[in-house]
């Protein structure tokens, strides 16, 4: 049974071409995706994102439940609207999804989840719950778009009621705040400013067609994938999955193994991991010939064979690039097979375009 | 929806084919193709003199979303190839039917082109298909 979000009209109306994601009838492109990705890099672009699954946690010891499931410390977050970007580990390590956690107070913390992972997440979550007293809260109430592009939060101040703008405008990154009906979180998945807007459903296709009118256009699956790849952002499924714990997908940084006494759910599993030795790493291609790089293409290194994971055309950079999965240590000289060719590839760090700027 | 020129035939995997004066075939991908796959990005080219076979393929499109293998739909040799694809794929785009050519054909065989898809077919194939 397919799924559509509140604003599917709004997207059919604009000419979009819907697939299928995960079971949702979602907007891919509204024409053209590369022109979508510049309007993101170049001035401001929405995504409808509301297949995204929102899950309000509260109860006296709800930090404490945090601590306990997540892989980064919840303690870095003291101040209201702040945010977090984590994995959720299972207790071998594996990335059971990726998400966002906001602290907005002591009893109450939000959490953005994957959408194909949403039913495995919510029964995890409730089952790690109990035993703190956590309630578990998804909000299908709630619809979300992302603004973003260097004009985004401009535009997005626009529409604010003034009575609110003050605090939206002076919003840091990776925080957010409630603004009238609206949460408004300074976050995004394109490497770009801008913000992501909760919004009650009812609500979700006036703010959509108020933000058209301000100049924001809409941009589909298409460019959300590009701009997220160009900015170095893993996608959960294809970049990290249950089989890879975080040191294998570029995501250690996202670990906090100090306090050492803090029990979260896998960090046996790490801590051995580093002990023995991370086997595999996930390292940015880039191609200078002509070709696209693709996912489950075969990576040949000094170290033995990988593949890449995530892998598309660059619109900024103007060439093909990826993410891939290979033996740890230095890869020496790294081609990838294409229709049984073997070409040769640039490792590269990561991201590749940051702010706008190509990188690489 | 139906812009296909009537002088085209069509293989069900969605090339088009123009028999040409000079008793050449041109060959391209559908407009229904090129929205399917999105923005093209790259065009890989057969070699000018291969010998192609009706239905194998000799022609590589990828957009941001996908490589696709064009066929071929007649058999015989490679006589021009548009050239112009290399720095601008995005022609597939704009002119599917028309500067978005991407080879022609000298044919061993012309009767072949007897077995394509009308207009009217293919266009009742892609309306078959997107139900």
């Amino acid at each position: 049974m397919t799924q559509r979000t509140v604003l599917n009209n709004a997207h059919r109306r604009l000419g979009a071409r819907m697939v299928d994601f995960g079971g949702w009838d979602m907007p891919l492109n509204y024409g053209s995706q590369i022109d979508e990705h510049h309007q993101v890099r170049r001035d401001a672009g929405m995504f409808d994102v509301s297949h995204m699954t929102v899950v309000d946690l509260r109860g006296d010891h709800v930090r404490a439940f945090l601590r306990h499931l997540l892989a980064n410390n919840v303690d870095k977050l003291r101040k209201p609207g702040k945010a977090l970007y984590t994995c959720m580990l299972d207790e071998g390590g594996g990335v059971i999804d990726d998400l966002i956690v906001y602290f907005l107070d002591e009893s109450f913390f939000r959490v953005v989840v994957n959408a194909a992972t949403r039913a495995k997440d919510l029964a995890w979550i409730t089952a790690q719950a109990a035993a703190f007293g956590v309630g578990v809260a998804e909000r299908r109430d709630l619809a979300m778009i992302a603004v973003q592009g260097p004009n985004a939060r401009e535009r997005v101040h626009a529409l604010v009621h003034p009575a609110e703008r003050a605090q939206v405008e002076k919003l840091a990154r990776f925080s957010a705040c409630e603004a009238g009906a609206l949460f408004i979180a300074r976050t995004g998945y394109t490497g770009e400013d801008g913000y992501e807007i909760l919004v009650p459903v009812h609500l979700a296709e006036e703010l959509w067609d108020k933000l058209l009118a301000v100049g924001v256009k809409p941009a589909g699956l298409g460019a959300r994938d590009t701009l997220r790849l160009e900015a170095g952002m893993a996608l959960y499924g294809q970049d990290m999955d249950q089989t890879t714990t975080p040191l294998e997908a570029a995501l250690g940084w996202t670990l906090a193994l100090d306090p050492p006494e803090r029990d979260f759910v896998g960090r046996t599993a790490l801590e051995s991991q580093l002990l023995t030795g991370v086997g595999r790493q996930m390292i940015g291609l880039v191609l200078d010939e002509k070709g696209v790089l693709r996912h489950g293409q075969r990576v040949i290194t000094a170290r033995g064979d990988g593949e890449v994971l995530s892998g598309t055309f660059s619109p900024s950079i103007g060439k093909s690039i990826a993410f891939a999965r290979v033996p740890a240590g230095d890869p020496g000289a790294v081609l990838v097979e294409i229709r049984g060719r073997g070409l040769p590839v640039r490792v590269v760090d990561l991201p590749f375009v940051r702010d706008g700027k190509v990188r690489v | 929806m139906n812009d296909i020129p009537g002088d085209l035939k069509f293989l069900k995997s969605h090339e088009w084919a123009r028999m040409e004066d000079d008793g050449t075939v041109t060959v391209g991908i559908s407009d229904h193709a090129q929205g399917q796959l999105g923005d093209l990005v790259y065009v890989e080219l057969p070699s000018l003199g291969d010998s192609v076979d009706a239905g194998n393929a000799c022609a590589v499109v990828e957009s941001v979303k996908a490589a696709s293998d064009v066929y071929s739909p007649v058999s015989g040799s490679i006589i021009k190839v548009n050239e112009a694809l290399a720095d601008k794929p995005e022609t597939i785009n704009e002119d599917a039917f028309g500067d978005g050519w991407i080879f022609r054909v000298k044919p061993t065989n012309p009767a072949e082109m007897d077995e394509l898809l009308t207009p009217d077919d293919y266009a009742e194939q892609i309306e078959n298909d997107s139900n």
